[in-house]
């Protein structure tokens, strides 16, 4: 299987991840800044799916942009909308902000032309075929004992919400 | 992966090998399901009860692990040998001696009992499985286990705004770090292919070092400095350990502690971290030295034992600078010492404070010589051995510490070191001058010591004074364990 066109691909998607994360800091309104951020999230599967990673991307779509930005919708909808309008968008320190995430991003083309030894030789190899699949008998293999252990921490988490939350218990 | 291999089910003795975990969940779901039926009133007591038998029942579990051959189990996720035990050892036993303190505590504070022993056994749980742990992917999970259920106990005092403030710093700058800690790991897995620890060493000796690997180490360091209150990362431990419910102080300063230790051991040595020594060089003398200074200004005595923990977890990564074959037995020694003169510590705070945690204040403790000759004798013990004074577990803890820097010509460590120790011992020796020559502020007796927090002191008491005695026992185990991670 040959990929099309990945260069093209690869610099639209991306292009439209940073386009959709400038708009969620921007937006005033901040169902837009949600909407925004769907954008992102979904630009960031279509570059899960050319790294043949349908598993992943996958999982992106239905548990962020699907279940992670009801959340967060839900959470919009019950704060004042109207007041939050009115705040000031950045405070005082977006001058400092600006400056370090420039010098991270010098710093990030620096290490990417210079430390070629930063990135492993070879390029992984990745599986054409039944990612899903791999994915499922490592889950249900190996990683049983990883898989299972993750529910009490479920449990856990559960507890914790019941116990913060509750106004007696 | 070939389909073969998931034929193969686990075998019994895979099950034996994460028995104190089995135990202890088992428990904490035995207490969840009770505590909407048992009656109100009674129900703290008989929970309390449950919650003890479940950590003692853990303790056998790891002792009964002893009687079984070392190995993997589930496809070499979990590793039970000597190492692990040691480390399931601790955090049961510490386990108890918190669920002992909390009895008194819980009903003083008119706390609900039912998740907070709940939380205390499935904290637990997580602290075991991240020292039996040889998979990254695990040790995440076990972490954030552990991790999840402090959070939530730190604010259990929930009519209390310094405990809700203690919840939710500890919870945002807790999951920072834990983002910090995965990362490393999937940096790991791309500079070794792997993330099983064994194969990771495995990759690491063969060839040259990726420096992808070197950015991964530091990654995850920082997410486990968080946990162990190491600095830089230790500014939130003041404040959370301030407002969280006093056995829990008692509880998280040492069991996770030890249990990221052990995590730590296991990352460094046994991978064959690249570049460790340096890294570990300048955490250990800022937070030796951070630590003490900032502890020398406090007033309320949570939160100067918050600056000692800082303190005491920079003395520990001396040891891991040291050459693996001192340094690992010096870090669990110091680590099992630490435990029993913490939670010491925190079972005679607990009880002092009173309801609403109100007395916290070193004016506070003024007189407690003569108001209460038992609490004021039992702190002396845990504060001395925190400054490090012979025949005390602490004493023998640094001993050993210092003598392994030494032995790799750590000398610039061992002086910064030694000097903090002497700083280190005017704030410990404040409280201690307070008790016994100050006049006390107020007459009224100090509540009697029931028999749980008894108990406690008694087991925290005797641990501390035999590792001061007879550490040679103690330390022999460690050596034969950290033999095993080379």
């Amino acid at each position: 299987m040959q990929p099309v066109a990945t260069t093209f691909f690869f610099y639209l998607l991306s292009g439209l991840a940073v386009l959709g994360g400038i708009l969620v800091i921007t937006r005033k309104n901040p169902v837009h800044s949600a909407l925004a951020l769907i954008l992102t999230l979904l630009s960031l599967a279509g570059l899960y799916l050319m790294l043949y990673a349908p598993f992943v991307a996958g999982v992106q779509i239905i548990l962020y942009a699907g279940g992670i930005m009801v959340l967060f919708l839900f959470v919009i909808m019950l704060v004042n909308l109207e007041r939050s309008a009115k705040e000031e968008q950045f405070n005082k320190q977006w001058i400092a902000g600006t400056a370090a995430a420039l010098a991270l991003g010098v710093l990030f083309i620096l290490v990417y032309t210079g430390g070629k030894a930063l990135f492993p030789e070879h390029l992984a190899q990745l599986p054409e075929q039944s990612n899903t699949q791999e994915v499922a008998i490592l889950l249900y293999g190996n990683y049983m004992f990883a898989f299972e252990i993750a529910s009490l921490l479920l449990l856990v988490a559960i507890i914790g919400a019941v116990v913060m939350a509750k106004k007696r218990i | 992966m070939t389909p073969s291999t998931l034929q193969t089910l686990p075998q019994g003795i895979e099950y034996v090998r994460i028995l104190p975990e089995i135990v202890l969940s088992a428990f904490g779901i035995v207490i969840m399901l009770l505590d909407p039926l048992v009656d109100q009133r009674r129900s703290s007591r008989m929970l309390g009860t449950i919650a003890l038998i479940g950590s003692l029942a853990a303790i056998a579990a790891s002792q009964y692990q002893t009687q079984c051959p070392p190995g993997t189990a589930f496809w070499d996720m979990v590793r039970v040998d000597a190492f692990s035990i040691f480390f399931h050892i601790v955090v049961t036993t510490v386990t108890a001696v918190v669920i002992l303190t909390s009895f008194e505590y819980m009903d003083v504070q008119q706390l609900h009992a039912g998740e907070y022993y709940a939380l205390v056994l499935f904290g637990a749980v997580g602290m075991c499985l991240m020292s039996s742990a040889v998979e990254l992917v695990l040790i995440f999970i076990a972490l954030e286990i552990s991790s999840i259920s402090t959070y939530i106990l730190a604010g259990y005092r929930r009519r209390v705004a310094i405990s809700s403030e203690s919840s939710v710093k500890y919870f945002l700058l807790g999951s920072f770090a834990t983002a910090f800690f995965l990362y490393g790991v999937a940096l790991m897995f791309g500079a070794t292919g792997s993330t099983s620890i064994a194969k990771i060493g495995e990759t690491l000796n063969a060839g040259p070092v990726p420096l992808l690997a070197y950015v991964a180490i530091a990654l995850m360091f920082v997410g486990l400095g968080f946990k162990v209150a190491a600095a830089p990362f230790h500014i939130w431990t003041p404040d959370v350990y301030e407002g969280a419910p006093a056995p829990i102080v008692g509880f998280m300063s040492t069991a996770p502690k030890a249990a990221v230790f052990a995590v730590l051991l296991r990352v460094l040595f046994e991978a064959h971290a690249p570049g460790r020594l340096w890294l570990i060089w300048v955490v250990a003398a800022l937070s030796m030295t951070l630590g003490n200074i900032g502890a020398l200004v406090q007033d309320n005595i949570k939160r100067l034992l918050a600056y000692s923990s800082i303190a005491h977890a920079g003395y520990l990564l001396v040891a891991f600078a040291a050459l693996p074959s001192s340094g690992i037995p010096a870090a669990m020694f110091y680590t099992a010492a630490y435990a029993a003169m913490n939670v010491g510590c925190f079972a005679v705070i607990s009880h002092f404070a009173s309801a609403g945690e109100r007395r916290v204040t070193l004016e506070d403790y003024a007189g407690l010589g003569r108001r209460s000759p038992i609490l004021a004798a039992t702190l002396t013990l845990f504060l001395l051995s925190l400054i490090g004074i012979p025949i005390t577990g602490g004493f023998f803890a640094k001993f050993y510490v210092f003598s392994a820097a030494l032995q790799a010509d750590l000398v610039g460590l061992t002086v910064i070191g030694v000097l903090n120790s002497a700083v280190g011992a005017y704030y410990y020796l404040r409280v201690i001058v307070m008790m016994y020559m100050r006049e006390p502020r107020e007459e009224t007796p100090v509540a009697p010591i029931p028999f749980g927090l008894g108990a406690a002191l008694a087991i925290s008491g005797f641990a501390t004074l035999y590792l001061g005695l007879l550490p040679g026992r103690v330390l022999e185990y460690a050596r034969s364990a950290a033999a095993l991670l080379r």
